[in-house]
This record gives C-alpha cells, sequence and structure tokens, in this order.
C-alpha cells in the first residue's frame, strides 16, 4: 500500500475545513494524520466488491412529520448567543475580499 | 453508611419510604462533590441551587402524596455535550464556552419531568472526541481509583463522578466506546443503548450515524431504571426506534441457564494486558459454572473496524463542526472578511484533537478520495454488521474486554493519537454495527486498578445486557468494589 | 463562425407548506428578521431534522406533472460549505438518488411546440437571507443574516442542456411558472425569490456535437430578465470566440440595473462539496399506491387546459397561452363563457379592453365579477348600450365591481336609437361642420366616419351606430 503523505494536503484540506492552523501546528498535525491515514486505509485491503455500504444501521425508513405549525423561539432567545449582532440582524463582516477567493 | 454511598435503587427506596428527602439526598451528594471535586475536576459546572430546587418541589409534592416516579428526588449528573434551557453546554470546547442554549435535549426534559435533580455538568473530551477526557479544553479529570490516571474517556466527568459517590447516576454518550471505556476505567457499570432506542435530540453531534446518549451508573439495577426513563420514540428524533414505555426493571433476575455466550477472541489477544483477559475468561468460567454454553467466536474485522470507525466518524464529524463558525453562537474572533472570521474561529475554538478529526474527516470526504476512504469505510460497516448478524444467530451474548488495559496515566497517550484511538478497540466493532454493549467491571487489576468486561446483545436486547451484569454484580467475589478515596474537609 | 448557443436552467423554488422543511417554524414571508426561527433551522448543537410530509406531498406532484420518473427509494445528502447563511454548514439536499429523474416539458414555440428534457427533481432545504451593508454584495463592509427563510422546502428542477436562446430558457420558464402555479405546489414569486433561475450557457460551433465551456448566470429575477441576461451573455461569449479568445468557466451576476452580467468571484470557486448521505435523516421510500394516488389527483396542466380552450371556445393557440400563463384571467375567461357564448368576441374583449383596463387601472381581476363582464357584452350584443359606453362601464367595474345592468338603468346610459331623438343631433352636425359635409357628397367615404364620430361625442357615445349610419346617409342625400 502507499505510504500516505499528507504533508501536501494539509493546506488545500484546512481551507476546505476552514481551520487556521500555525506553521508549527500543521507540521505536527501534517505527521500525525499520515499516521492516523496509513492505520485506518488498511481497510482498503478487504474486498467490498458488491457490499452495500452502511449509511444507516437503522433498515427504516424516514419518519415524516405533519406540515403543522410550532411556536419559533423568541427573538431574543435567537440572538441570545449571537456574538454580533444589529437590529435584529446577525452582523457578520464582509463576505468578499479574502486574499483566497478574489483571483 | 452516608446517603451518597447508596446506589439509585436503594435511595429511590429511602425516598419513597419518606426515610430521607430529596434535599437531604441532594445535600449529601453536593457536600461530597464539594470535598472531592477539588482534586478529581469531574464537573464543568455545578447546579447546585437548581438541584435543591429540583429537590425541594420533589418532597413538596411527595408530601401533598403526589404519585411520583421512582427517580423523582434522585440526583443526575449530565455530560456537557447534552443541551441544557440555560445551562451552559460547552462541550468541553472553548468553541462553546459561552454558549448557553435555550432548549432541553429530550432526555433533559425526561429527567426534569420526573424531578431528577442535577448536580451539574461534567467534564469530557472536547465534543466527545477523546479517550481520556485529557482533550477537554478546561482541565483534565482525574481516575477516582488513582488520581495520576486518567478516568478514560470522552465520558471521563460521567464515570469518575459516579464512580467517586458524587453522583449516584450519570449520563455520557457514547460513538466508539466513550461510555463503555470509561465505564471500565473507574470500575462502573456504563451502557450504550441501541442506536435509536434513546433520542439523540439536543446531545451534541459529534458522528450521528454513531452517537447514542447512554447511562454510567453503579449497578445494572440503576441503569435499568435510568434506561427506562430515557428509552423510546422521540418525535423530534426522527432516527430513533418506534415504541415507547420501556420497563427494564421489570425483570432482571438472572436467567444465565443455556444461555449461549460468544467469547470474542480477538479481545483475548496477546496485545491486551494479562489480567484483563483474565477477568474476562474467569467471568466465562463463572456463567458456565452456572448453566450458559460459552464458545469462542471471532470478529475477524475488529482492526479494520478501527480504521473504519476513524474514518467514518470524523467524516461526519467534520460536517457536524462546520455550524462553529462564530456566526449564531460560540466564540468569535474578528476577521477582515467572512472567510478570514470562519478559519480563525475554528482555528483558536477547537483543541488539537478536534482539529485532527475535522482534518481527516474533510480529506477522507474531499473529491477523489471519497471512494477509497469513505465509501470503503461504510462498505466494511456493512461486512461488520453481517458478523454480528450471523453471531446473533446462534449466540445470545457477546463478551468480551471492556478496554485493553485498565487505566493509563495522565499525559501517557496525548502525544500519540493512534495509540490513544487503540484503547477504544474493544468499543468500535459494536458501535459500528449499532448494537447495545455494557461495561462492568469484571475485577481488580494487581496495580489495584479496576478492570472491566463488555457485553454486546442484538438490537434492542438492552434487557440481556443488563440481566447478565445483574447475575455478575451479584458472583463478584473480589473488593474493593469502589475506590477509596481520602481527603480532609477542604481538601 | 456561426455558433449555436446551448442553455441548461437549474430552478429552486420554496414548496407551499405551512411549516419549514425539518422544524414546525412558519414559512410567511415578509415578518421580521429572525423571527421565525428555532433550534432546528438554526442549526443549534444538538437540533435535529424531522422530515415534512407535505414537501415531499408537493414535490412527488411537481415531478408527476412534468412527467418526471418519481423514484420509490431516493436519499437526502449534506452538501457541505461555509456560508454565513447556511446555519449549519451544509445544506441537506439530495445528491446521487434524487427523488425524481428525467421528464420533459413542452413549450410553444412561433410555430412549433419543442419538448424540453429535465435530468432530475430533487428536495432540498433554503438558506437563510442576506442584506448587504452598502449597495451590493461587493461594496458592502459588512452583511446582516435573517434566518427566517432558512429551512424552508425547496425543490430544484434541473433541465437538460436542451434551450437554444434567452428567448426559449424564457418561455420555458413561463410554461414551467403555468404548471407549477396549476398544481398548486408553490407561489412561484420570483420577486420574493420563491422561484428563482440560474442558468448554465455555452456556445459551440453550429453542428458541432461537443459542449463549449459554460458560465453560470445568477440573479436573474424576473422572466424578461432571464432572457436578457442569457441574450447578453451569449453575445458575451460570442465576441470573445470570434476574437479567437476562450471562455473561462466562472459564475456571473447579472446586473438588472445596468443590463449587463459581472463576474462574482466572491463564493469559493473550486467547490469541494463534500457530499455524503445524511446520517440524521433515514432513506425516502415511497409506496407506489401513494405515487399512484397523486398522479390521480394531479389537477389539469397546461397544455390539457390549452388544448381544452383550443377545442371548446375555437381560440387561437397564442390565445390559449395568454388564458393559461395568466390562470386567474383563464378562469374569468372561462365562468364569462358559461354565459356568454360569442367565445371569439369574449376572448377580443378579454385580451383587449379588459387587459388594458386593468393594466391602466392597476387593479388585479378581483373586483371585477365574469358574470357582471358577460352581461356587459349581452348589453352591447342586444343593442342596449353602444360599444364606448361599454368600455366607460368596464373601467369602472375594474375599479369598483358595480353592476353595469344597475349602471346603465340608474344613469341612463342605454342606447339612442329613435329617429326623434337622433335626427335633430345629426341637423346639428350637418350645420355645424359644412367642408365634410361637402366631402361626402364629393364621394370621401370617410367624411361619413367624420360626422357619425361627431355625433358620438355629442351623445356621449350612446348612438344606436346602425340607426345613426342609416339617419346620416338618409339626411346627406
Amino acid at each position: 500500500m502507499m505510504p500516505v503523505n499528507f504533508h501536501k494536503e494539509v493546506d488545500y484540506v484546512a481551507r476546505l475545513a476552514r481551520l487556521t492552523l500555525e506553521p508549527a501546528e500543521k507540521e505536527r498535525m501534517a505527521g500525525q494524520l499520515s499516521d492516523i491515514l496509513q492505520t485506518a486505509c488498511r481497510i482498503q485491503e478487504l474486498d467490498t466488491t458488491g457490499i452495500e455500504p452502511t449509511s444507516h444501521v437503522l433498515d427504516l425508513p424516514v419518519a415524516l412529520r405533519d406540515d403543522v405549525n410550532r411556536p419559533s423561539l423568541s427573538l431574543d432567545r435567537v440572538l441570545q448567543n449571537a456574538p454580533r449582532q444589529e437590529k435584529n440582524y446577525i452582523r457578520v463582516p464582509r463576505i468578499t475580499g479574502s486574499g483566497h477567493n478574489d483571483q | 453508611m452516608e446517603l451518597f454511598e447508596n446506589t439509585a435503587v436503594e435511595l429511590s427506596r429511602l425516598l419513597r419510604t419518606k426515610e430521607v428527602s430529596a434535599v437531604d439526598v441532594v445535600r449529601s451528594f453536593l457536600e461530597r462533590i464539594e470535598l472531592l471535586d477539588p482534586h478529581l475536576k469531574a464537573f464543568i459546572i455545578r447546579t447546585p441551587d437548581m438541584a435543591f430546587n429540583t429537590a425541594k418541589e420533589v418532597d413538596n409534592r411527595r408530601i401533598r402524596g403526589e404519585e411520583m416516579h421512582p427517580l423523582a428526588g434522585v440526583p443526575v449528573a449530565i455530560k456537557d455535550n447534552i443541551s441544557t434551557l440555560d445551562l451552559p453546554t460547552t462541550c468541553a470546547s472553548r468553541i462553546l464556552e459561552n454558549y448557553i442554549p435555550p432548549y432541553d435535549a429530550t432526555v433533559i426534559a425526561a429527567l426534569k419531568n420526573v424531578g431528577m435533580p442535577f448536580l451539574g455538568k461534567t467534564n469530557m473530551d472536547e465534543f466527545a472526541m477523546g479517550s481520556s477526557t485529557e482533550n477537554s479544553a478546561f482541565f483534565p479529570t482525574c481516575n477516582p481509583w488513582d488520581l495520576s490516571r486518567v478516568p478514560g474517556g470522552s465520558s471521563g466527568g460521567s464515570a469518575a463522578a459516579v464512580s467517586a459517590a458524587m453522583a449516584p447516576l450519570a449520563l455520557g454518550s457514547d460513538t466508539g466506546g466513550s461510555i463503555r471505556q470509561p465505564a471500565s476505567f473507574c470500575g462502573v457499570t456504563g451502557l450504550r443503548p441501541t442506536y435509536g432506542r434513546v433520542s439523540r435530540y439536543g446531545l451534541v453531534a459529534f458522528a450521528s450515524s454513531l452517537d447514542q446518549v447512554g447511562t454510567i451508573t453503579l449497578t445494572a439495577l440503576d441503569s435499568a431504571l435510568l434506561l427506562s426513563l430515557i428509552a423510546g420514540y422521540d418525535p423530534l428524533d426522527s432516527t430513533s426506534l418506534p415504541g415507547s414505555e420501556f420497563d427494564y426493571t421489570d425483570d432482571l433476575e438472572p436467567d444465565i441457564k443455556n444461555l449461549r455466550v460468544g467469547l470474542i477472541k480477538q479481545h483475548l489477544s496477546a496485545d491486551f494486558d494479562q489480567e484483563v483477559t483474565d477477568a474476562v475468561l474467569k467471568a466465562a468460567s463463572i456463567l458456565e459454572e452456572y448453566g450458559a454454553e460459552v464458545q469462542e467466536v471471532s470478529l475477524p474485522l475488529t482492526d479494520y473496524g478501527l480504521g473504519a470507525y476513524y474514518l467514518i466518524a470524523p467524516s461526519e464529524a467534520s460536517s457536524n463542526l462546520g455550524r462553529y463558525d462564530g456566526v449564531r453562537y460560540g466564540y468569535a474572533v474578528n476577521g477582515e472578511n467572512i472567510e478570514d472570521m470562519f478559519s480563525r474561529t475554528r482555528g483558536e475554538g477547537f483543541g488539537p484533537e478536534v482539529k485532527r478529526r475535522i482534518m481527516i474527516g474533510t480529506y477522507a470526504l474531499s473529491a477523489g478520495y471519497y471512494d477509497a476512504y469513505y465509501l470503503q469505510a461504510m462498505k466494511v460497516r456493512t461486512l461488520i454488521r453481517n458478523d454480528y448478524k450471523a453471531l446473533f444467530n446462534d449466540f445470545d451474548i457477546l463478551l468480551g474486554a471492556a478496554s485493553p488495559t485498565p487505566a493509563f496515566k495522565i499525559g501517557e497517550k496525548t502525544d500519540d493519537p493512534l495509540q490513544m484511538y487503540l484503547s477504544d478497540i474493544c468499543n468500535i466493532t459494536d458501535s459500528l454495527a449499532g448494537l447495545p454493549s455494557l461495561a462492568v467491571l469484571s475485577g481488580i487489576h494487581s496495580s489495584g486498578l479496576p478492570m472491566g468486561m463488555q457485553l454486546t446483545a442484538s438490537p434492542m436486547q438492552e434487557i440481556m445486557l443488563l440481566k447478565t451484569a445483574n447475575f455478575f454484580e451479584k458472583s463478584r467475589d473480589f473488593s474493593p468494589l469502589r475506590p477509596v478515596l481520602e481527603f480532609s474537609e477542604g481538601g | 463562425m456561426k455558433y449555436e448557443v446551448v442553455i441548461g436552467l437549474e430552478i429552486h423554488l420554496e414548496l407551499l407548506t405551512r411549516s419549514k422543511l425539518f422544524c414546525g417554524c412558519s414559512t410567511a414571508f415578509g415578518l421580521g428578521p429572525n423571527t421565525n426561527c428555532c433550534p432546528v433551522c438554526l442549526g443549534l448543537p444538538g437540533s435535529l431534522p424531522v422530515f415534512n410530509r407535505k414537501a415531499i406531498e408537493l414535490a412527488v406532484t411537481a415531478a408527476l406533472a412534468l412527467k418526471s420518473e418519481v423514484q420509490i427509494n431516493s436519499r437526502f445528502d449534506r452538501k457541505n460549505y461555509f456560508y454565513p447563511d447556511l446555519p449549519k454548514a451544509y445544506q441537506v439536499s439530495q445528491y446521487d438518488q434524487p427523488l425524481a429523474r428525467g421528464g420533459c416539458l413542452e413549450i410553444e414555440l412561433d410555430k412549433s411546440r419543442r419538448k424540453v428534457s429535465l435530468e432530475r427533481i430533487h428536495l432540498e432545504e433554503e438558506a437563510g437571507k442576506l442584506v448587504h451593508a452598502g449597495e451590493s454584495i461587493i461594496g458592502a463592509n459588512y452583511s446582516l443574516v435573517d434566518y427566517n427563510r432558512a429551512g424552508i422546502p425547496l425543490l430544484e428542477i434541473v433541465t437538460a442542456p436542451n434551450l437554444y436562446s434567452g428567448h426559449e430558457a424564457r418561455l420555458f420558464l413561463e410554461e414551467l411558472h403555468s404548471v407549477l402555479l396549476y398544481c398548486s405546489v408553490s407561489d412561484c414569486k420570483m420577486e420574493e425569490g420563491s422561484l428563482r433561475c440560474d442558468a448554465n450557457i455555452s456556445l459551440r460551433p453550429a453542428g458541432s456535437p461537443t459542449l463549449g465551456t459554460r458560465t453560470e448566470v445568477k440573479n436573474m429575477n424576473s422572466f424578461r430578465s432571464v432572457e436578457m441576461a442569457l441574450e447578453f451573455e451569449a453575445k458575451r461569449q460570442e465576441s470573445i470566440l470570434t476574437a479567437g479568445g476562450s471562455i473561462i468557466q466562472e459564475t456571473f451576476h447579472w446586473d438588472e440595473e445596468k443590463k449587463h452580467t459581472f463576474p462574482l468571484r466572491s463564493k469559493e470557486e473550486s467547490s469541494d462539496y463534500r457530499y455524503f448521505p445524511e446520517p440524521d435523516l433515514l432513506p425516502l421510500v415511497l409506496e407506489s399506491s401513494y405515487v399512484e394516488k397523486l398522479a390521480e389527483r394531479l389537477p389539469m396542466l397546461p397544455q390539457e387546459h390549452r388544448l381544452k380552450l383550443l377545442d371548446q371556445y375555437q381560440l387561437k393557440v397564442k390565445e390559449a397561452v395568454l388564458l393559461t400563463r395568466n390562470r386567474e384571467l383563464g378562469d374569468f375567461f372561462e365562468t364569462a363563457a358559461v354565459s356568454y357564448s360569442d367565445y371569439r368576441n369574449l376572448i377580443n374583449w378579454v385580451q383587449g379592453d379588459l387587459l388594458y383596463q386593468l393594466r391602466e387601472s392597476g387593479r388585479d381581476l378581483k373586483k371585477i365579477d365574469p358574470r357582471l363582464f358577460a352581461e356587459l357584452l349581452i348589453m352591447v350584443d342586444d343593442g342596449k348600450i353602444s360599444r364606448p359606453v361599454a368600455k366607460e362601464l368596464l373601467a369602472e367595474m375594474v375599479q369598483t365591481g358595480a353592476d353595469p345592468g344597475e349602471m346603465v338603468e340608474n344613469r341612463h346610459l342605454g342606447l339612442i336609437s329613435s329617429r326623434e331623438s337622433l335626427m335633430p343631433v345629426i341637423e346639428q352636425v350637418i350645420l355645424g361642420n359644412p367642408d365634410a359635409v361637402d366631402n361626402y357628397r364629393q364621394g370621401k367615404k370617410k367624411a361619413l366616419a367624420f360626422l357619425v364620430g361627431k355625433v358620438m361625442a355629442v351623445t356621449g357615445g350612446r348612438a344606436d351606430p346602425a340607426e345613426l349610419n342609416r339617419l346620416l346617409k338618409e339626411k346627406l342625400k
């Protein structure tokens, strides 16, 4: 089996996961993740031809609910944990202008 | 005998016969917590006012002669990844340090409904990711049997609290061993119910297809009592199983004769601590002595199960933990734009293990890798389920170790995540298969630490686990059954 | 080189449920920010989705109406990406096992019809709404989030790339809009965002079998803007290709004010959505009897309705299309047609004077009663009132819903057709317009119409035209 080298993936994956990693942290993590994936990908040894994947252990169809309204949370409750708010909205920094995105 | 030394069943009796009041019971446990918790650090927050208020109300209702649930007035500790209205629910993460949920989990509503006083929220590995409770962003918890050792994890706070008699009962959660491994490290009884038997609504998700709320108690009877309260279909959790009104306490008399027991070969591995495997073998021989048919069985995919688990659980986690972005709740860092804010909030808010798992999961799901990692892991999951299905055609219950070793030292495995993961090797395959599984004290190691064994049954056969564990508890001939803790007043 | 435009559309519509897809919060439009939210639609830690039965019913109904093959087994997946309007950082959607596959919709081109094929139809959840502080997303210093829309059930309909102009795209959307309104699955209001359309557009040398590099066009807020934006984008691509350049795969926004498309580079360009089966929702399994029942309950659809209109009322295709595009107008016509059988005259009035009056007054069809409208036409036909009077009455009916019979009675608006009433007016007009009289007598027939008009003006349009003509000719002999 191919040895897993996470070092070349770490930047791409960290960006996809929206995680800022310090350089030392990145280095350490790349090493650890290479080891973990090396072990995990031993599952590729197993022949799974014709085997259906299990995404749920329950062999039941989805449960449905009736289209009935239930009380929403009060506005205070909705906003009680929001770090930044304005006029009953939740405030976020500007959407554009990130270094990664502006090509 | 102090009140805090009692099992929940005994406390329930004392309360019902009005020999003690709920306030007395709560006071006894709160004093115990005050004495011990500065050393053990099992609780992230304590809730004495709330506990006393509930206890007073229960006492008043009892005086008025109202019909009460057996658990009314019996205190409980709650793992801090279960949502509690107006009480912090941090998941032991910096990212949720200041989060106050505006709602109760379904299991919490059930406990409140019958008047169980809440002693506090217990420490855990951050977002339930870990096997030692050292991944708590706040502080590690100590094993009551040996303060230099970990209580296991991720439900280490709950296991330590019950073990040290700071709570008679606790709720935990188990994704890949997070109830059973700490229960075995702390010498208590930990039950992971069948996936879907207990509502997950309000349990902060780690890996949704594996997470299950369960119980950590002193005895199987106590587990039966608490499970009866929290089990059942929940219209708010569409992955919960049909059926309600369970009473697992109804008939727990041991029924060992002709019980078909499969002894898991992989749990008798030479890599395991010899005394741990000896204790399992001894348990098997006791069962045989009482008429059970014991036969060695193989779960050949045990090692692969670990690999599958460490792809599936992080994959789901990477998605479940996307919501911690600093917008609606939780820790938030200002950023010059939205992506900067997201990345810095998450980079600073999550601890190293959580970040590792998010990274693995993101990678395993990303374009080009999905088939080789995530999809293959889900197929291995099918193979594992098939193995169990075949075994349960011939066996009623499977017996093995709850962990390869007794509790390890604090700091021993923190630098080697892979070694830490191996600590859950016994607990993972039944999690992947969604089976009910229970850890119970199997003996005392020569080091003086408790050891655990694990029982696994087919779906919805919790009663089988509880009966067998109850039988064991009665037949145990070793001691001590609880840690000896000596601290002077005021620590 | 001559290029062929190839367009595929992705249409999102909000389904008409009372509650959201996964929770009991209301779907009502236009309430204060963040007032329709709960732990589930806010994605609070520990919350779980429970699927709304009605959303499935509406989705299956739409799929059946679009002849899409409803799948007995389908599955929900998570589409993972970070955006502040997406509370869980994933959207529950359907990836490789959609609710329905295939399907088609016929559009009426100028002289022919064409079947536009669909690729798939699936269910997903709506995101919240961002309000940008500043003119647009580009210049804004910060944004505000409202989660009221988050979690409303959305149906996504994806067409095959087989629309060949902006105009066709518009026709397709208009037809789709009618179908969806006919089966009451969505209110389809583009201006409120309950119907949205994104397009993929590419050019290829005419006759080439392979598709060119496509761009995506978003933010088109009306049928008209879809047509304009795609015509614009086709021209833009053509000028690049003609100049020997190549198209870059990117996303454009349509600017309604400036009438052009501009590239939007803010969202993650290289999307890696990490789809995987949603562990919180078990697979959707539909009983075939359930699907059959919904198929039986399917209402008449625009196409069938048009055939009925063509057949029963001998309308022209364009007229039938008008009546099915505008469902209220169609209903109005058919109700009026119950008591008025000159359908040709009826449709002429409906598409002429009635629509004119509605446009002029800015009213809809709520006030005017189609049965009274029919009465109005009968009064004209019976010679009780003149056309000009009828038009005036119609203007009032549209505004107030007044009864034309009562108005004619109360205001003495009946037709003047008696010799003794008309003759004095005619004589007066002849005296007052000697030039016209001369012209007529010299053989200029047009002069007669001029004099008729004068009489009409004096009588307030009430003169019986036939009688007036006869008397006027007699007098001028």
